[in-house]
This record gives structure tokens, C-alpha cells and sequence, in this order.
């Protein structure tokens, strides 16, 4: 009994953990993806319908705008904020005296709640005593910067705060990546009297190809997951100009009290990101074991 | 790396050279600017009076300086349609991080230290099978969670919010644990063996003195996810359990009486104070576990 127990010890101090895995992720996802093949409304029922959820889903002109935003988002998110990291760590890359400090600044938003960071913005951009209002003061009366109230352009209010919480974190990525460049390629380039800018162009961003991948990795991931910074900054609104699939998926859930809905919502949810990051994570695992 | 600049500028002169770090200092200047602008006007408007900030402009120092706000945001604003502040939800928050810290900490480490250095067969995919649990949308477990919750009898109370964050937790931090673990050598548990030492004698003596950098990052890393997050917040608690963000978010976007902007800066400083503080003082384990956190594996 005890040699069994001794033999046995790591499989039972890992069981609870992989046990609770296997029940609250996929088994909860089994059941999320079962109940949105029923005709489940306020409770849940059990038995299979077919896609009628799913067509529902997509006959719906809110959800139709939810998917829109998350792909104007998405795109802009992400494009800008690895831009602008990119360009942040190459300046930061240059020798500054003051490069600690300055990393600090670029990157403290990274540890505030999306709710800070979207009360924060909500005030700055609110038109009546905001930046519009501010600028008006100045003299310029004619200035108008109403966003977050205007439906056509409210979803932008959302990729501007996002950029600003999060891109100082891909600057901490890519500055990671440029100082691990092997430094006696740089040196030949130099030597041979390549300058700075083709350098980075040619030798040092082409090797960092990996990190570039990273970075879409997580910003994707953060941008589908977006909840709470459209919550705390537009609602969702004006109507539901800023929805996106996770804010959907909670009004059906909580509010709406349509579990097929937010069932389905959810599994497109996670068809998205599991399309991103299973080759991701399968060619990690792969060359690992290499 | 940092000398390119320096030897390509060789070749153009000296004024040149010097105009170009001017530059880049005066660019490196104006984003930070950007990035600390929020944090300005919060914390100026914060201690404006409401008069002040209806006339006054967004970005002036304030004239009078006055603490009301915060008075105000810490104990006697309205969410909803009680009005203590954010203060009790300070303390709501505090009681779901330190037990949810802790028990999804040590259960990484126990893990982590499992699948690197006790490897069964089957052990490999386990451990796929938990760090993909860190990848799906919490959306997809929503529904599920709060029927368990409410069978469980634990539905809108602390210790369900704790049960929730320590589920959702232990992917990551057996992860970090795992990660760091591999890095030391196989001969030590061996020769540990060897002399008789057991499975927990091994992680006691052994594991744990070696562990104190990793358990910094990985506490660190739980208690920001925890502490900011709002989805198992908002949806799993009830008026009287409601973390300090789902607070904040309530006190915000109440509709009641006449927009106190002054208090919802105080209020949101105080929900973010916590974490920055934590950024601050321990910003290069914050880092590591953000870059371990995200470029997995």
C-alpha cells in the first residue's frame, strides 16, 4: 500500500488539477457546444435541434455588427499597436541615458484594469467638457471631436484606448527581440558600411520574425476577448454601435436571458481564437520536442 | 547593438549628429506624453471641485485643490442604489485575491514541479491539455460556471469568485512553474533519490529554496489578472460581493443625480492603485511574467 502510494504520489498531487481541467474547460465547453444545437431560450433544454442557434446567429443585424466591429477593431488594433511598438523600441533602441524610465512610462497602462483605462478615456473624449470642449476653449470654435457619442465612429474611440494600454507592452516585446539579434552580424553590416536604417530593415527585423508572431498572438487574443474596456467606456453604445461578439454574447447571457444565443455567440468566439492559436501553439509544442 | 547610431553617424557631421539625438529625444518625449496624459487628467480632475471642471479646462492644474472627491469615491459613492463607496468592494476584492493567489500559486508550483521533474506517461499531454485551458474565451464557460455555482451553493458569493479564479488560473501558473522547474537538472531529483528523499521531501528541501524568483512573478501575475479582472466578476457575484472594477464600472455608469466626474477619477485611481503600486515597486517581475505569460512554451 505505501510503495503504491510512493510510486503514485505525482499522478495523485497532479489528478485534482487536470481533473478540475477537464471538467471546467472541456466539459464546459461540451456543454456550451451542445446547448447551442437546442432551442434553449431562458433555460437551458437538452435536446439536439440542429444549427437553428447558429442561423439565428447570423440573421441577426446585431450580432452582424458586433462581427464587423471586432474585424475593424481587430485589424486596427493590432496593425497600429505593433507599429508603434516597433518604432518605440527602435528609438528606445538607440542608446538613451534615460531608457529605464522611459519603459516604465510606456508601460505602466499594462497594469490598470481595462475599467480604469475605459473610465479614463470615456472622460478625456466625452464631447461636452473633454478634449472637443478643450480645444474649443482655445478658441477654435468650430472644433468638433465627438466620437464616442457618434455611431460611425465610436468603435475608434475603443481602438484608441486599446493602443494605449497595450502597445507599450509589444514595445517591451520587440525591444526584448532586437537586443537578442546576434550581435556580430550587426557589427560585419556596419564594417562593411551599411547604414543604421537598412540594417534594421535587412538584418534585424527579418530575424525577429518569431517575436512579430508572438505579438499577433496575443494582441489578436486580447482583441477578441475585449469586454470589459467597451463596457467601461461605451456600453456597447451608442445603440449598439460598439457591441462586439463578447459584449453580445453577455447581454443574451445575462440580460436577454437567451442561452442559445449566447451558447452559439461563444463557440464562434472560440472558433476565432482557437483558428489564431492552435497552428501557434501545435508548431510550439512540435519543435520543442525536437 | 546601441552603437549603430553612433558609427553611421560618423559620417555626417557633428551638428547633424547632434540635431538627430535631439530629435529622438523630443519624439521619445512626446510619447510619453501620450501615455501619461490619462493618468494627468485623472488625477488633476480628481482633485477639482465640479464647478471648476465645468468651467475650467481638461488638462489646467486645479486651482483649489480639494480631497472631497475622494472622500466621496472612497466612502459614500452611489452604485446604484447603495452609497458606501468603493470601499467595501476594495475589501471584496482583497478577500477573492490573497486565498486565490495563494491556493492557484501553490497549486502551479505542485504541478509544475510534477510535469518536469516526475514525468509519467501521459504526463506530456496533460500538461498540453491544461496550458490550452489558458487560451479559450472565457465566454464559453460562462454559462456552465454559473449553473455549477449555483448547484455548488456558492453562486454570487467570495469563495465562488475565489473557486472561478483558481480554476482559471492554474494553466498559467503551472505553466510558469513548469517552465522554470525544467531548467533544473534532472541530476538533483536523481541524487535526492538516490539518498532516500521522497516526492515532498524533494519539493520541500530542494524545489521551493530554489523557487522564490518564479513565485514572485507567478503571485504577481494572478494577483493583477485577479485584482483587474471584471467578466467572472460581474458575472458571478451580487450586490453585496462585487470586486472593486465591477464597483468602479457601477459608480461610473449610474444614472442617478448629477455626474460627479471628480469622484469617478478618485474612484478609478483607487480601483488601479493596488496594481500600480505592485508595477512600481516590482515592475521587472511584473515584465518577466507578462512576456512568459504571452509567448508561451
Amino acid at each position: 500500500m505505501t510503495k503504491w502510494l510512493e510510486e503514485n504520489t505525482p499522478k495523485l498531487v497532479l489528478a485534482p488539477s487536470f481533473i478540475a481541467v477537464l471538467i471546467f474547460v472541456y466539459g464546459f465547453i461540451a456543454w456550451t457546444a451542445w446547448v447551442s444545437f437546442t432551442r434553449s431560450r431562458l433555460l437551458p433544454r437538452y435536446d439536439i435541434e440542429g444549427l437553428i442557434q447558429y442561423e439565428r446567429l447570423f440573421a441577426s443585424p446585431r450580432w452582424d455588427t458586433a462581427l464587423n466591429n471586432l474585424f475593424v477593431f481587430g485589424i486596427l488594433f493590432i496593425v497600429i499597436a505593433m507599429v508603434l511598438g516597433l518604432v518605440l523600441a527602435i528609438l528606445l533602441d538607440q542608446n538613451i541615458r534615460t531608457e529605464g524610465a522611459i519603459r516604465t512610462i510606456y508601460l505602466y497602462p499594462m497594469a490598470l484594469s481595462m475599467i480604469v483605462t475605459g473610465t479614463a478615456w470615456k472622460w478625456i473624449l466625452n464631447p461636452g467638457l473633454g478634449v472637443e470642449a478643450m480645444v474649443r476653449g482655445w478658441g477654435f470654435e468650430n472644433f468638433t471631436f465627438d466620437w464616442l457619442v457618434n455611431p460611425d465612429m465610436a468603435i475608434y474611440t475603443i481602438v484608441i484606448a486599446a493602443i494605449w494600454q497595450s502597445s507599450g507592452f509589444v514595445m517591451a516585446l520587440f525591444l526584448a527581440g532586437l537586443r537578442s539579434v546576434d550581435g556580430e552580424i550587426i557589427k560585419a553590416a556596419q564594417v562593411d558600411g551599411i547604414p543604421t536604417w537598412r540594417i534594421y530593415t535587412a538584418i534585424i527585423i527579418p530575424s525577429m520574425a518569431p517575436i512579430f508572431l508572438s505579438a499577433f498572438i496575443v494582441l489578436s487574443h486580447l482583441a477578441i476577448k475585449s469586454f470589459d474596456l467597451v463596457i467601461a467606456l461605451t456600453g456597447g453604445g451608442p445603440g449598439y454601435a460598439t457591441d462586439l461578439p463578447a459584449t453580445y454574447m453577455y447581454a443574451m447571457a445575462f440580460s436577454r436571458g437567451d442561452i442559445g444565443q449566447a451558447a452559439s455567440s461563444a463557440m464562434i468566439m472560440m472558433m476565432v481564437v482557437f483558428a489564431i492559436v492552435v497552428p501557434y501553439l501545435y508548431s510550439e509544442l512540435r519543435s520543442k520536442d525536437d | 547593438m546601441t552603437d549603430i547610431s553612433m558609427t553611421s553617424a560618423q559620417s555626417q557631421s557633428q551638428t547633424g549628429k547632434i540635431v538627430l539625438r535631439w530629435l529622438l529625444y523630443i519624439a521619445l518625449g512626446l510619447f510619453a506624453l501620450f501615455y501619461l496624459m490619462p493618468l494627468f487628467v485623472m488625477i488633476t480632475t480628481s482633485l477639482k471641485s465640479l464647478d471648476e471642471i465645468r468651467t475650467g479646462d481638461l488638462i489646467a492644474l486645479p486651482r483649489e485643490v480639494t480631497f472631497d472627491a475622494w472622500r466621496t469615491a472612497w466612502s459614500g459613492a452611489c452604485t446604484g442604489i447603495q452609497c458606501e463607496g468603493v470601499r467595501p468592494y476594495f475589501w471584496n476584492s482583497i478577500l477573492i485575491a490573497i486565498p486565490a493567489v495563494a491556493i492557484s500559486t501553490l497549486l502551479g508550483a505542485m504541478n509544475g514541479y510534477v510535469v518536469a521533474h516526475w514525468r509519467f506517461r501521459g504526463a506530456n499531454i496533460i500538461f498540453s491539455l491544461m496550458l490550452f485551458g489558458c487560451f479559450i474565451p472565457f465566454q464559453v464557460v460562462l454559462l456552465p460556471m454559473a449553473r455549477t455555482l449555483g448547484i455548488m451553493g456558492i453562486a454570487g458569493t467570495i469563495p465562488g469568485l475565489i473557486f472561478v479564479h483558481v480554476i482559471y488560473g492554474l494553466g498559467f501558473t503551472t505553466l510558469f512553474f513548469r517552465n522554470y522547474y525544467v531548467t533544473i537538472p534532472a541530476e538533483l531529483t536523481k541524487a535526492a533519490k538516490v539518498d532516500g528523499a521522497g516526492f515532498f521531501r524533494i519539493f520541500w528541501s530542494i524545489f521551493l529554496p530554489l523557487s522564490l524568483p518564479i513565485i514572485v512573478v507567478t503571485v504577481i501575475w494572478q494577483f493583477t489578472q485577479i485584482w483587474n479582472d471584471f467578466l467572472f466578476g460581474v458575472s458571478f457575484s451580487q450586490a453585496g460581493t462585487q470586486p472593486v472594477t465591477v464597483a468602479l464600472n457601477n459608480i461610473v455608469n449610474s444614472t442617478t443625480g448629477v455626474k460627479e466626474y471628480n469622484v469617478d477619477m478618485a474612484a478609478a485611481i483607487i480601483a488601479a492603485l493596488p496594481t500600480l503600486f505592485v508595477y512600481v515597486v516590482a515592475g521587472k517581475y511584473f515584465i518577466r511574467g507578462l512576456t512568459a505569460g504571452s509567448v508561451k512554451g
